[in-house]
């Protein structure tokens, strides 16, 4: 099980039990509560993505967000001529934000033969693989899937990538390290969230984050972003857009559960020859620790706009203080001989 | 079939519909069939959201689509690939023709019966061998000859010309279809040459692949790779389903799309499966109700035709030999008696022919385009619109604005201010002086109505399914539910008329007007409606179902079809079982009609035997031992009537349907692959290019649908087929993010941000050839007005090469008007009227265009710059006299 405590990381870099970078201690059963709660997330999987933006909707109503447009302008509207994209990206105004990306290549097609249909059309097997749950759609992990949002259409192979993008709730989350305020602390769900009574909006975790993520209301001066809904969560319920998601792409849950689940997906996407599937944000060995809010992308993270290896900010941190510290101790040194040598 | 059955499909072919963006919440079953290892293919001009999640796109002109259905039809013929057994036994495949029937191969493109005079079919040759068409329900399904056709002249004929007004025959009909007298000589070979299986096979012989590739543009290799999906996922192990919405439904020939479908999915033997059938996805909430318990001028509830004024002078007139006919249509008295009753209770007795003089009577056509040239006329005085935007959503808006610019009043009940309610003060008629708003006669009075959670009632969903929603909030302000507008209206008019001994205000004061009100406004009770439609038995309690219903007064049921939907005093609709805690058909969520039955005629998923056609589709099927029809579904089958049942000769109603045959609502208990009566443009689907198009139909010489109707006057002049002056192919559609007119989205901000803007989508040929830009304007032109638009060009929409050349389509969603957080020229504006002789639908999935980079004319001057397109273009003058009452043009 990956938990995180809600402590929060010391800068000294020493103490094993406090860090910015790299693995995380188990702390299952160090908590003030009798039960520490699992560390949940999202499993995004692009491939069942029908781009309807409910989880953009659901997560504005839920969370009362201002009207934008794909610049972040309050109460703007305005045609951005990226496909059917018209949020942009996410910032404070659009916690979720669906991405659409239009591909297209040729492919030839092969010479057009009349007669009795082959064996090679396209038959289901006549064993149905096991449903999870008879009647409850589509937990696609169960799929066996072809090429899904890759279309031949013609003479041409079409693909139409829809992605909703969410923060990442990162292991080591920038963000949060570098708050003075403690306003962005970190849940006893192990997620990411900002007070929005506390945040005196110094704008510190705006560069810290290595997603773009986090973002100042421009109006206002403080920071907002996905609280992975910790209102609806303290109550027991999954987060607006994931209870929006009308094809699960969005799912909720625990955390090594939906990695597990994601594993299998992406197992059964490769063993049907999907190029270019892959999971993004999985891998707690990464620049991040792994992230609580994962993807299954079908192509490279920089066609969905996501930074290929994105690495905590604040993992030079303590190495930084310990060359300023060498750097003070050195002029301190020199100041010191100098005075000295004028007494002399 | 029901949404959720489609996960048990092997294949699934989209087509006419964007399932993904418009009905994003049931395509999940769509994603679930898919998971589980079915084919999924989408056949659209444009590639969507829906084509993205698709194994395969299959571009086509729009408008073509009978082209390829017939193609895929003739595909199976050709390769022998249809399920023979289902066929012989379950289809009218063996019956034999008469004669004297010709088809579209013998006559250009017409078959038999066609008078060019009355542009309409007289059906004699098109019958059985010995048979003749007797009526199901007396006169109005008649043969004579300009019957079934009558509607198909432009509206406006002179006085005196009645019969030009009717409806045509097929609405007239109800559900149930017409009924055919005597039973029609059979070959079970199917060898006869005149059977329906050989005629079929010569009708389709020339749809191959090539012709498809020449009429829809579709690569034959494409074209091969759906029709052996298909054919290898039906049969007796597998079955495929088809999903159509509106892209079927819009067009000149909408029902025979259907149709054709109807006639692929028989002869494949998918039709009362699971995983099998054709599921029409209903546009928006409960408009599924809507024509169940109809807003339709033509039918009664429950599908009942509406009378005639001068044919149905009395309910015997009217119920004709219905009442000695084979099917459940020959229970229709016993339907209307109960409906009669239920609507003036006590006041309707046997003596007084339970009150049937007191309903409405047709005269003629009141179709709504029809309506709206009588309004420009200034003869319709008053009009209600309700959820409805016709200022945006209809086609040809601007004909829709002149009509309700010439009324008297208007009474508007919606959500928000729509256009259809300030045409008088930002109609785009006053920007171009075509009308002022000084002399705008129509008194607008417009009511904020309640949404579904300020109101409990109930919606009937796209696969039947009543669902019952509860009051969540009082609605705002002046807000109020419809049930409520509606009560109050007929309450304090009856109270109005209370003293009236005029004969003609009897219907008002004698209807039952009792319902129990609650809360600080008097709301009725919602429930009390829904079980005085489900219906009360002799006793004064809830009846079981409409076999409970009785035509001699003793019952009463508000819609025979819903009847049983209030069974043991229990509001069934307002069951919410969750799925977890039943079987997959999860019968008791909410209760579908009829019966509760998901999936209708699904006899048919047992062989004539009785026993499922396989395992692994095994539905519902005789069980011996208990002597009854059983399975996860209701049966949709008298439940002990043995599979061998033979009905004596004289057997009428539901007694006279063997034990081996499904289809119960029609006479002979067959699927019809052929139609020998109750359509009004022929027996078998055929090709004809839409009323607009840049092309030659390469089938035959008749262009388009004969019998299409017309609606003509300046307001709505036509782009002649083939006009170099309008050379592209234009089609409309929604997207997820809008609904309809715009009317419940352009006012609410999170939607409006998601498409803030009116555009259109080209590819990257027609803006080079156009020299469009993306994002940069484009001006949109058809003899009707211009429009302007943002441009996205993208590769999803692509030129197709059609007979020899490569034709442009542009694809337009239509959700902007002038109102709204956003807004935007309404596409609408830019469609024409031309409708669909069975069902008055208008072709507004197809039209053709003119498209130019930058911004349109503004003000006197766009009607100048329409008007020489329709003067380079040969469309006739649209210029407007003061108030836009141009007359309805009679054609000669």
């Amino acid at each position: 099980m990956t938990s995180i405590s809600s402590l929060s990381a010391a800068f000294t870099g020493r103490d094993p039990d406090h860090q910015l970078f790299g693995p995380v201690p188990d702390r299952t059963g160090q908590s003030y509560e009798a039960v520490h709660p699992k560390r949940v997330g999202f499993f995004t999987d692009t491939s069942v993505c029908i781009g309807c933006k409910a989880c953009e909707v659901a997560c504005k109503e839920w969370n009362t967000l201002p009207m934008d447009d794909a610049h972040g302008q309050i109460d703007a509207l305005g045609l951005s001529g990226e496909s059917y994209d018209n949020t942009g990206m996410l910032g404070a105004n659009s916690w979720r934000h669906v991405a659409f990306v239009e591909q297209s290549r040729a492919v030839d097609l092969p010479m057009p033969t009349v007669g009795l249909p082959g064996a090679d059309a396209g038959t289901r097997p006549l064993q149905d693989p096991p449903v999870v749950h008879e009647g409850v759609p589509a937990s696609a992990t169960t799929a066996e899937q072809t090429d899904p949002q890759q279309t031949s259409s013609g003479d041409r192979e079409i693909r139409w990538l829809m992605s909703s993008d969410v923060c990442k709730h990162c292991t080591h989350a920038a963000c949060l390290d570098v708050c003075p305020t403690g306003s962005l602390f970190r849940t006893e769900f192990g997620t990411v969230v900002v007070q929005e009574d506390i945040c005196n909006g110094c704008g510190y975790c705006v560069p810290a984050c290595p997603y773009g993520v986090i973002d100042q209301r421009e109006s206002d001066g403080r920071v907002f972003k996905c609280t992975l809904c910790y209102d609806r969560l303290t109550d027991g319920r999954e987060p607006a857009c994931a209870s929006a998601c009308p094809t699960q792409s969005i799912q909720f849950g625990d955390l090594d559960e939906l990695q597990a689940r994601a594993d299998e997906r992406l197992r059964a996407l490769q063993d049907k020859g999907v190029e270019g599937a892959r999971l993004y944000g999985r891998d707690e060995g990464d620049g991040v620790g792994g992230a609580g809010a994962f993807f299954l992308l079908l192509d490279e993270p920089e066609v969905y706009g996501l930074p290929p290896d994105p690495v905590v900010t604040t993992r030079d941190l303590p190495s930084m203080w310990r060359h300023a510290a060498a750097g003070a101790a050195m002029v301190l040194g020199l100041v010191a001989g100098a005075f000295a040598g004028r007494r002399r | 079939m029901f949404q959720q059955d489609l996960a048990n499909a092997d294949c699934i072919v989209i087509e006419g519909s964007n399932m993904a963006e418009a009905h994003p919440v049931g395509f999940q079953w769509v994603m679930e069939a898919k998971a589980r290892g079915a084919t999924v293919v989408h056949v659209d001009p444009r590639f969507t959201r829906t084509s993205a999640l698709a194994d395969l796109h299959v571009p086509i002109r729009a408008g073509t689509d009978i082209a390829f259905l017939g193609g895929l039809i003739n595909f199976v013929l050709t390769h022998e690939l249809d399920f023979r057994e289902y066929v012989v036994a379950y289809t009218n495949a063996a019956a034999i023709l008469r004669e004297d029937f010709r088809d579209t191969e013998d006559l250009d493109g017409l078959f038999s019966g066609y008078d060019p005079e009355d542009r309409a079919y007289d059906e004699t040759s098109w019958q059985y061998e010995g048979t003749s068409v007797t009526a199901a329900a007396g006169q109005r399904q008649s043969p004579q000859p300009g019957a079934s056709g009558s509607a198909t002249r432009p509206v406006g004929q002179g006085a005196g010309d009645e019969e030009s007004h009717e409806a045509s025959q097929s609405e007239q009909a109800g559900s149930g279809g017409i009924t055919v007298g005597g039973k029609p000589k059979r070959d079970e070979t199917l060898q006869h040459p005149r059977c329906v299986y050989q005629v079929l096979k010569r009708h389709y012989a020339r749809y191959t692949p090539e012709m498809v590739q020449e009429v829809c543009g579709i690569e034959p290799a494409v074209f091969l790779q759906v029709a052996e999906a298909l054919t290898a996922n039906s049969g007796r192990e597998r079955t495929s389903s088809f999903v159509y919405s509106v892209g079927w439904t819009h067009h000149t020939v909408g029902v025979q799309y259907i149709r054709t479908a109807a006639v692929l999915q028989a002869l494949l033997g998918n039709m009362g499966r699971p995983g099998g059938g054709i599921l029409a996805l209903r546009g928006h909430a409960s408009i599924q109700g809507s024509t169940d318990i109809p807003t339709l001028y033509n039918i009664l509830p429950g599908y009942i035709p509406m009378p005639h004024a001068s044919k149905d002078r009395d309910l015997d007139d009217f119920v004709g030999e219905a009442s000695g006919s084979v099917g459940y249509w020959g229970n229709m008295r016993a339907y209307t008696v109960s409906l009669l009753k239920a609507w003036w209770g006590a006041a309707a007795s046997a003596e007084n022919d339970f009150c049937f003089g007191h309903l409405p009577r047709l005269t003629g056509d009141h179709s709504s385009y029809q309506t709206i040239a009588q309004q420009i006329q200034g003869n319709v005085p008053g009009y209600f619109l309700v959820g409805e935007n016709p200022a945006v959503g209809h086609a040809n808006a601007k004909m829709a604005r002149l009509g309700l610019a010439n009324l008297e009043w208007l009474v508007v009940r919606d959500l928000q201010m729509i256009e259809s309610a300030t045409f008088w003060q930002n109609g785009q008629e006053l920007e171009t002086g075509e009308l002022r708003t000084e002399d705008i006669g129509t008194e607008v009075f417009f009511f904020p109505a309640a949404t579904h959670v300020e109101k409990d009632g109930s919606f009937t969903n796209t696969q039947r399914l009543l669902q019952w929603h509860h009051q969540a909030v009082e609605p705002p302000g002046d807000a109020r539910s419809d049930l409520w507008f509606y009560y109050h209206l007929g309450r304090i008019i009856r109270q109005k008329l209370a003293d009236s001994t005029d004969p003609r205000d009897r219907p008002l004061l004698d209807l039952t007007w009792d319902y129990p009100v609650h809360g600080p406004f008097d709301e009725p009770s919602a429930d009390a409606v829904l079980r005085e439609i489900s219906g009360t038995g002799p006793d004064g309690a809830a009846v079981s179902g409409y076999t409970a219903l009785e035509d001699d007064g003793s019952t009463s049921c508000g819609c025979w079809i819903y009847s049983g939907c209030y069974a043991d005093e229990v509001n069934q609709p307002a069951r919410r079982k969750p799925g977890r805690e039943q079987d997959w058909v999860a019968p008791e969520w909410g209760w579908a009609w009829p019966m509760n039955r998901r999936t209708l005629y699904n006899r048919a998923s047992a062989d004539p035997d009785g026993r499922p056609w396989s395992e692994r589709k095994k539905y519902v099927h005789w069980d011996e031992d208990a002597g009854k029809w059983v399975g996860p579904d209701v049966p949709d089958f008298q439940a002990e009537k043995r599979p061998d049942y033979v009905p004596p000769e004289d057997a009428r109603a539901e007694d006279g349907i063997g034990g081996a045959d499904p289809f119960i609502m029609q006479n002979d208990g067959k699927a019809w692959l052929f139609v020998p009566s109750g359509l009004a443009d022929g027996p078998m689907p055929t090709h004809y290019e839409p009323a607009e198009s840049p092309v030659p139909n390469a089938l035959y010489p008749q262009q388009a649908n004969p019998s299409r109707i017309e609606v003509r006057g300046a307001w709505n002049r036509a782009n002649p087929a083939q006009s170099e002056a309008f050379p592209y192919v234009v089609t409309t559609y929604r997207l997820t993010e809008h609904h309809t007119a715009g009317g419940m989205s352009r006012t609410l901000p999170y939607l409006s941000e998601l498409q803030p803007e009116a555009f259109c989508e080209v590819s990257p040929q027609l803006a080079a050839e156009r020299g469009l830009e993306h994002l940069g304007w484009a001006t949109l032109v058809s003899a009707r007005s211009a429009i302007e638009v943002k441009v996205l060009v993208t590769e999803r929409v692509r030129p197709l090469r059609v007979a020899g050349r490569e034709v442009h389509q542009v694809g337009l969603p239509y959700h902007w008007g002038p109102n709204g957080l956003v807004s935007g020229d309404p596409a609408n504006d830019l469609l024409g009227a031309v409708l669909d002789p069975n069902v008055h639908i208008q072709e507004s999935k197809v039209a053709t265009c003119d498209i130019r980079p930058g911004r349109r004319p503004r003000g006197p001057a766009l009607v100048e710059f329409v008007e020489s397109y329709r003067q380079r273009a040969g469309s006739g003058s649209g210029l407007l006299p003061e108030g836009g009452r141009a007359p309805i043009e009679v054609q000669t």
